[in-house]
């Protein structure tokens, strides 16, 4: 099974070699990363090479990672049912360069690209609808953003004196917690309460 | 006499309307009684179930599975569980399997139940929901003797499901399965041959095999228009493979295909439930990697490590090896995908839930063009859409 995937991966590599970048397998999973640009030729060659077939859109959605310069990665889970193989490919663009919108290849990425525009702020060029799809009308901001707090920043009620839903800034009766499991000795970013002058003593680190 | 100018009219279909099947707002352009245009707005239920798994343990993450397509509550959180499998790489023991694949059909035909019967509410028969709500009650039954809850039963677990099925329920389940084709043959009989539904069914809501992999249908949105094409098959999980069942196929691609479909899909789940109970092996339900399943109460008051194991599963949770997997059940709606992204700790990254209702109201404009406003409620009944997985 890796291997098929293994072989297939190295034929789209060799057949778009100025568009992909890599392709790996993992978890008994091929995944192809390709430059943001050319991602309609990439996705348009998947589609109709013969080895390849990869006729349905699965699913198409973003991941954040706030600590890259492109923080964004756009994922495209493909499937043939011809030939019964699955494949992931991914692109990585930042919060202000759109990526070439995949609608033309195939008509399913329509919503998916609003759910990624809407959530995550990804900007999709030739999107002929390109509105926010899960969240209230209206709404601002992009909610699954790392930086988006889990509360998000206005709740609504129903006000009995202007007889309509109105927003306000959320207001926690108590404080959000969340709880940080990283071990002390491996890894915690935070000081423990009464290490502080332990830092300041070694500041080589030394353990 | 002067020309008049007659503008297209507009019409909102829901967001509180019966045959929306739950908070759908459709923006329907007319021109006299043919749809123009469909725009379905969505995410009134929109919860952020996604953003919510970010901030919680794997554990903890998973019973928001049951909330998503709250019809068929199990069928999700296999997804979910075997997202965490496959990164973990962790065996889940034969009995556990056997498990969720009773359970998943179960599942299936409570999902059916609910799609067939409400589907033939809105397009005029009464009946067929009366009859198929009480053996939902009884279905919903057995997800309690098994889990303690009817609904959102929180049952599977990474590793296995949470316990053992208690004794005498393995029996009743076969009983029921002797019960329940009668009932489906009386349903079948008010709707299969009625000239009433096959008015307003047939040829409504036809879509091509081409146009439904475009569109990226699956289940059987894509089964009904002649694609013998089932996860449970080709891609099998959780010794799927071990079970015989045939996938019926539609030729025409319409509604009322799409209707024979599933309950064909009935009698196939009951076929794998009595497989499954008749072949159901014996030994643990559950991963015996401490590290991932916990261990049992009893072996907690002996064992100080186990006490331990407990404790650390239950505050902590187990950590997931950094990496990205994408695991798909065929849930009774469709493809059901969970994307898990892992950066090792014991809260997921990134967890992107495939809802297969999603990719099918999307075609809605597509499918409703052309056709009458009253063919609308026929077609989203088709879909079987529920909002808690659209909405996520």
């Amino acid at each position: 099974m890796d291997e098929a995937l293994k072989e297939l991966g190295e034929t789209i590599a060799a057949a778009l070699s100025d568009e992909v970048i890599a392709a790996t397998v993992a978890n008994h999973e091929l995944v192809v990363e390709a430059r943001a640009d050319q991602i309609v030729k990439v996705l348009k060659f998947l589609r109709d090479d013969s080895n390849c077939k990869f006729t349905q859109l699965m699913d198409l959605c973003g991941v954040d990672h706030p600590d890259r310069p492109q923080r964004f990665d756009v994922v495209y889970h493909l499937l043939s049912p011809q030939l019964n193989h699955r494949i992931r490919v991914k692109v990585k663009t930042d919060a202000e360069t759109p990526v070439p919108s995949a609608t033309a290849v195939y008509s399913s990425a329509g919503w998916y690209e609003r759910e990624a525009w809407d959530l995550f702020g990804i900007l999709f060029d030739g999107h002929p609808d390109l509105r926010r799809i899960l969240t209230d009308y209206g709404f601002q901001g992009f909610p699954l953003r790392k930086d988006f707090p889990l509360t998000g920043f206005v709740e609504v009620r129903y006000s009995e004196e202007e007889k309509r839903v109105v927003y306000e800034p959320v207001k926690l009766t108590q404080e959000f917690r969340t709880f940080e499991f990283m071990s002390p000795w491996e890894g915690a970013k935070y000081i423990l309460p009464g290490d502080e002058k332990a830092e300041a003593q070694a500041p080589e680190g030394g353990k | 006499m002067a020309e008049v100018n007659i503008e297209n009219y507009n019409i909102n279909f829901g967001p509180q309307h019966p045959a929306a099947h739950g908070v759908l707002r459709l923006v329907l352009e007319l021109d006299g009684e043919v749809v123009e245009r469909a725009d379905p707005h969505v995410g009134l239920l929109h919860r952020g179930t996604e953003k919510l798994i970010e901030y919680k343990t794997y554990l903890q993450a998973m019973p928001y599975f049951d909330r998503l397509d709250y019809v068929a509550p199990m069928n999700q959180e296999h997804a979910f569980v075997l997202a965490t499998e496959k990164l973990l790489g962790c065996e889940v023991p034969k009995r556990g399997q056997y498990i969720r694949v009773l359970y998943d059909e179960i599942g299936r035909i409570l999902n059916h139940l609910m799609n067939l019967t409400t589907h033939a509410m809105d397009v005029g028969a009464l009946t067929p929901i009366l009859w198929g709500f009480e053996e939902r009650e009884k279905l919903m039954c057995f997800y309690e003797r098994a889990s303690g809850a009817r609904l959102h039963a929180a049952f599977y677990r990474t590793g296995g499901v949470h316990q053992d099925l208690p004794p005498d329920l393995l029996a009743d389940i076969y009983d029921w399965t002797e019960t329940f084709p009668s009932v489906l043959e009386d349903m079948e009989a008010l709707l299969v041959e009625n000239r009433i539904f096959k008015q307003r069914n047939v040829d409504i809501g036809v879509i091509s095999l081409e146009d439904a992999l475009d569109w990226g249908f699956s289940g059987v949105m894509l089964r009904g228009s002649g694609a013998a094409w089932d996860l449970r098959k080709a891609q099998p999980y959780d010794s799927y493979e071990e079970f015989d069942f045939d996938i019926p196929v539609g030729k025409h691609g319409d509604c009322y295909d799409r209707y024979i479909v599933r309950l064909e899909e009935v009698r196939q789940s009951l076929k794998i439930i009595r497989q499954a109970i008749d072949k159901m092996p014996d030994g643990p339900v559950t991963s015996m990697d401490r590290k991932i399943a916990p261990p049992s109460r009893g072996e907690m008051k002996r064992s100080m490590e186990a006490l331990i194991h407990h404790f650390k599963l239950y505050t902590e949770g187990f950590r997931v090896p950094e990496g990205e997997v994408y695991a798909a059940v065929e849930a009774p709606k469709g493809e059901f995908g969970v994307y898990l992204v892992s950066d090792g700790s014991n809260k997921p990254y990134r967890c992107k839930i495939r809802a297969p209702g999603f990719a099918h109201l999307q075609a809605m404009d597509f499918l409703a063009k052309g056709h009458m406003l009253a063919d609308i409620p026929a077609i989203i009944g088709s879909l079987d859409i529920v909002f808690g997985e659209i909405d996520r």
